[in-house]
């Protein structure tokens, strides 16, 4: 019993110093941010690999999710004979919801594990102490540039997954399942909001972005410098990024439209 | 070279990504009508709005001519004060218009239909609306027609 106990302590503490190391970790992040001001090459590679390389993978899939999401919608929506409002269905619920948080779940697993993997390896190979030796900061060197990258990168990505989903869905309602197209664009104009809902969604993904670049860098930063340690510290990556996402997601749901 | 790739690269997704954002601003969302209709602000007191939201059609004969700003209650006569925002393309509207609030069919949405009377002075900005209908409530009506049946005419083999 007396064991058990100590064994949560010890855990809770384990939790507690992490969550402080990672806060820690962010504000010297964002400290060095100003410095990249002279050097966006750094970025624009990191961009690239962060991504441009990710866009496939987010470009197959908004369109899969918007073909999917209207054929699913017409089936359920023509039972009411309201097979016209299908553009307004999948248009809220691809910008309100499956954009952010799927590009962001995608991202994690993508973008974010390759992150965590990089940086993870620096350490075991000890290039970040020898950058330090150099006088070389590697917060401005390595974390800050991946980091603006992630978070430059997250909110396009999420447009990107929306209106491709929305031109899938337009693919099969207009072109497969016969909707007329003038009806399918003018209800999803008339119900979609420009602040309410497009504002809002490019919002979350940009909260999205921070949160799963964050974790991945600081978990590489953070990972045991052993083989082992740097494949779990990956696997923690694409978990605890999914945790966070989803029940961020909540909340901001909360807060931008349940009228809390 | 490889590094000029990387860069065009960059540049495609950029473009790519603010491309997508514009086409969910103008061609999915309703920016062009947020635009155009900073016209002129009418209200109108309902006894009962039923399901009217805000942003709900304000609507002329079936066309849109503005929209729902905001719903309030006055406090003193405990009536919704209904505030739409009308579009300045559609400057002349009669003193005596009455509002009605209907349903677009079955399970639409509610909207607000304008009737336009014969008066030569103009509703101008602030103005309300004095003849006004409320929301056909589905509930009351049934109640109020299963109450008369059931008063009116006896089972036959009582």
């Amino acid at each position: 019993m007396l064991e058990w106990l100590r064994r949560i302590g010890a855990r809770a503490l384990l939790f507690f110093e992490r969550l402080g190391r990672a806060l820690l970790f962010l504000l010297r992040v964002v400290a060095v941010l100003p410095q990249l001001v002279g050097e966006f090459r750094l970025c624009i590679t990191q961009i690239y690999s962060v991504g441009v390389l990710s866009m496939q993978l987010i470009a197959i899939s908004g369109l899969t999710v918007g073909m999917v999401l209207g054929l699913q919608g017409y089936n359920t929506l023509v039972d009411f004979g309201a097979e016209q409002s299908l553009g307004q269905a999948v248009a809220l619920s691809l910008v309100r919801e499956l954009g952010p948080v799927l590009t962001a779940l995608l991202f994690a697993g993508r973008a974010g594990s390759a992150l965590t993997a990089e940086i993870g390896l620096m350490r075991v190979t000890e290039q970040l102490p020898a950058m330090e030796m150099m006088a070389v900061d590697p917060f401005r060197r390595v974390f800050a540039p991946r980091f603006l990258a992630g978070v430059v990168s997250m909110p396009l990505l999420a447009a990107m997954f929306s209106a491709l989903g929305i031109i899938g869905g337009s693919m099969i309602g207009v072109g497969l399942l016969g909707i007329d197209s003038g009806a399918f664009w003018s209800q999803m104009q008339a119900k979609v909001d420009i602040y309410d809902d497009i504002l809002n969604g490019v919002i979350k993904s940009v909260v999205f972005g921070v949160v799963a670049t964050w974790i991945a860098v600081f978990e590489g930063f953070d990972a045991s410098p052993t083989t082992e340690g740097v494949s779990r510290a990956t696997t923690r990556t694409v978990v605890h990024t999914a945790f966070a996402v989803l029940g961020l997601d909540f909340v901001l749901t909360a807060l931008m439209f349940g009228g809390l | 070279m490889q590094k000029r790739k990387i860069e065009i690269a960059v540049g495609v997704f950029v473009v790519f990504g603010l491309a997508a954002l514009v086409m969910l601003a103008v061609k999915v969302s309703n920016l062009a009508a947020v635009s155009e209709e900073n016209g002129y602000v009418i209200k109108a007191r309902f006894s009962n709005i039923g399901g009217l939201k805000v942003r709900a059609p304000v609507l002329v004969g079936g066309v849109r001519i503005g929209k729902v700003a905001d719903v309030t209650l006055d406090s003193q006569t405990y009536e919704a004060v209904v505030v739409m925002d009308v579009s300045s393309k559609y400057k002349n509207l009669p003193k005596d218009t009455s509002a009605s609030i209907f349903t677009a069919g079955l399970l639409g949405e509610q909207y607000v239909g304008l009737d336009p009377g014969g008066d030569t002075a103009f509703l101008k900005n602030g103005d309300e609306i004095k003849l006004t209908q409320a929301a056909f409530v589905m509930e009351q009506v049934l109640g109020q027609f299963l109450f008369s049946k059931a008063s009116g005419d006896k089972a036959p083999n009582e």
